[in-house]
């Protein structure tokens, strides 16, 4: 019931906003800041780090915005909300970006009247074990004792993953992320499960990491990606290329390092040439951003290689493999569209 | 033995036997009496040497104060990694606020007990004069923390966190619920039909809904009763939440008190020809806050813990700050010892306010025992 009340009236929210604010781009350029909205804390994603600056996956991507509108990166405001607050806030206007590892679902697309502009983590659900265990792949977790948030979509997975498999296992409900990694070192569950990006982040906190794996099965569909209010096209559009831009960053081998030599020649690419602005792109100025945008954003926050890989890779405590969110060409899921 | 004379009465007043009084007296009295004793004695004296080398080598000597990172701690000593608390000391005291600008943190908090002094020590020399300043104290802390006026740069409230914003929640919901709640209080017993009935429905409703509610009332809905581009700061709507709800509390607080003071009183005041103001400011008031005290204070020190529940709206708290810390992959895994500094925090000013208490009511004792 008051689900449903807070839903009515952040739908009712958004649409006065929607129809009051002229244009998000206009309200960031006057104020000279995006207010960008992200997690209070996640591993990998955004933590502020000794000196009190924001960092992390998430946190790159709102700076990646504000270099492609205000040209520099640092130009950000961060307002953190937690799981319950953040559509909520960003209904009532208090940053023009959601950013904060939030799954693309439908309700909350079609019902919440908001705008997912793209995939930036394809995330799910998966186990870790303690590698002791002998256990390979999670259909051999017959019988296990399983540590598990409850009131969280991923209780629901798991029920369904081991009724699919007609096995069976011992629930051990906990509440937080930190009151399960003390229950899974003490040896209370045999099992772990929640986002695998989750269990990285908590693999990573252990004495000994590499006693513990994770299992290669991932049993749910968590596609995570930056959010904006529904009702303004151009603000999506400069959102959405916005992570494309990274991408395709990726794609054409442009790195932060060779951004500027390759902006100021002319190169073989054409498609390298329009996106770094040497020949026209058609369209660029509807989006209101200057021709230099894409040289920005990579110049300044990195291309999604470089960004991932500082965040989240291999050199990371977490040492997360690329997997699904690697380019199409490398066996990934992202598929960029022609930059003409 | 000896064999002098006394006449009856005279005799001096002997030493008590050796070994019976004394360090040595009490040690044989109360650890060795009997054999059961004196074997119950040196298994505890084993077992809390254990606990305390456990515990006190954890905390203290085998402990890593400075460090790059938790692996880094580790590789130095294998007690508690207290570098995650001396690495972000700054972060757990003032949040975000711009390192340039703390100094205006520090002016208002120190300022703070100049303000306070006059109000909390009825005894204090120079009391008027100081009482002035303690008027204009909410206002100089305003602009000082906020900024915004004479030159000072405006900071955003995104910005603000750890202890400074506890304090800045505690102590504004602290000294704004009393009046509110004394007023509540007098509301409720008025013989007005309108007062009464609207002072019980704010307490009643105050009291029958849970405080994490109205924050997130606060925090979410709020906005769309505003017109839009109002920019009514998450702060202040959550500290008139909090000032609300411990309000309620207060009021009902303080009218036990005045319902524990015997009519003969009201009739005195009656007798002597007072009216209802003069009654309740020289009669009701004085005896029911003093009864009170306890319970205030118990609403005050609840109060002042619960502002830990911003977490759940994304206000960096302490404990948010804390969270944040351990979600740096450097940090991550060190909850014991976040938890535990502001846990240490927490005890530390509600132990204080818990010890003013008991000195406010011995100094305003006036039982005839």
């Amino acid at each position: 019931m008051k689900t449903k009340i807070l839903l009515a009236a952040a739908t009712a929210g958004v649409m006065f906003a929607g129809s009051v604010l002229a244009s998000t781009l206009d309200d960031v350029r006057a104020r000279g800041k995006l207010n960008c909205i992200i997690n209070t804390g996640l591993a990998g994603f955004a933590a502020p780090d000794d000196k009190g600056k924001w960092t992390g996956f998430d946190v790159d991507f709102c700076r990646a915005v504000a270099a492609a509108t205000l040209g520099d990166a640092d130009k950000v405001n961060y307002t953190t909300a937690t799981g319950k607050t953040r559509f909520t806030k960003l209904a009532a206007g208090e940053g023009e970006i959601l950013s904060r590892n939030t799954t693309w679902t439908f309700s909350r697309d079609v019902d919440l009247s908001q705008t997912f502009v793209g995939v930036s983590y394809y995330d799910g659900q998966g186990f870790m074990v303690p590698k002791a265990l002998g256990v390979k792949s999670a259909k051999g977790l017959d019988g296990a004792s399983v540590c598990i948030q409850t009131g969280t979509t991923t209780e629901l997975n798991l029920a369904e993953f081991f009724a699919g498999n007609g096995m069976k296992y011992n629930p051990v409900p906990i509440e937080t992320n930190a009151e399960a990694q003390e229950l899974y070192k003490a040896g209370r569950c045999d099992v772990y499960t929640t986002d695998a990006s989750g269990l990285y982040a908590t693999m990573s906190s252990f004495d000994n990491p590499a006693d513990h794996m994770v299992l290669p099965e991932i049993v749910s569909k968590e596609p995570l990606g930056p959010v904006v209010r529904h009702g303004d096209d151009q603000w999506a559009d400069i959102v959405a290329w916005t992570l494309k831009a990274m991408m395709a960053g990726e794609e054409l081998g442009i790195t932060s390092a060779n951004v500027k030599s390759l902006a100021g020649k002319d190169n073989k690419n054409k498609e390298i040439n329009r996106l770094l602005g040497k020949d026209p792109l058609q369209g660029i100025s509807k989006l209101g951003l200057s021709a230099d945008w894409a040289v920005n954003i990579i110049g300044q926050v990195g291309n999604y290689e470089e960004v991932f890989e500082k965040n989240l890779g291999m050199s990371t405590p977490l040492k997360i493999a690329r997997g699904m969110n690697q380019l199409y060409r490398d066996g990934g899921l992202f598929y960029i569209p022609p930059i003409k | 033995m000896s064999t002098e004379m006394y006449k009856p009465g005279s005799y001096p007043n002997l030493p008590p036997p050796p070994g019976t009084v004394g360090f040595y007296g009490w040690i044989r009295n109360n650890l060795f009496s009997s054999i059961s004793n004196t074997l119950l004695t040196i298994v505890s004296v084993v077992l809390v040497y254990y606990l305390i080398d456990g515990i006190i080598g954890w905390f203290l000597f085998d402990a890593v104060f400075d460090a790059d990172s938790k692996i880094e701690c580790r590789k130095i000593n294998d007690g508690a990694c207290w570098a995650v608390i001396t690495r972000r000391v700054g972060q757990f005291v003032y949040g975000f606020y711009p390192e340039a600008e703390r100094w205006r943190i520090d002016i208002s908090f120190l300022t703070m007990f100049i303000a306070f002094a006059p109000l909390l020590y009825p005894d204090l020399p120079k009391r008027k004069w100081l009482l002035w300043f303690s008027g204009i104290y909410p206002f100089f802390a305003f602009i000082l923390i906020n900024g915004g006026f004479f030159g000072l740069a405006k900071i955003e409230y995104s910005l603000f966190g750890g202890f400074m914003l506890t304090v800045i929640l505690g102590v504004t919901g602290i000294v704004c619920s009393l009046p509110i709640g004394i007023l509540l209080a007098l509301g409720r017993q008025s013989k007005l039909t309108v007062v009464r009935t609207l002072s019980v429905c704010f307490i009643e409703f105050m009291r029958g809904v849970p405080l994490i509610t109205l924050l997130f009332v606060a925090s979410s809905m709020l906005n769309y009763f505003m017109p839009p581009g109002t920019n009514f700061s998450i702060l202040v709507r959550v500290i008139i939440m909090f000032t609300f709800f411990s309000a309620a509390y207060i009021a009902e607080v303080i009218r036990g008190g005045i319902q524990a003071i015997p009519k003969g009183q009201y009739e005195a005041a009656d007798a002597l020809g007072m009216n209802y103001w003069q009654t309740t400011r020289f009669i009701t008031l004085p005896q029911a806050l003093k009864i009170s005290i306890p319970g205030i204070m118990n609403t005050f020190i609840g109060l002042y813990k619960d502002t830990t529940l911003v977490v759940v709206i994304g206000l960096l708290d302490p404990l948010g700050i804390g969270r944040a810390a351990l979600a740096d992959t450097k940090w991550n895994g060190l909850s014991t010892e976040t938890y535990l500094f502001v846990a240490l925090f927490f005890f530390v000013s509600c132990f204080a306010m818990s010890r003013y208490s008991l000195w406010l009511e011995n100094k305003l004792n006036t039982d005839h025992k």
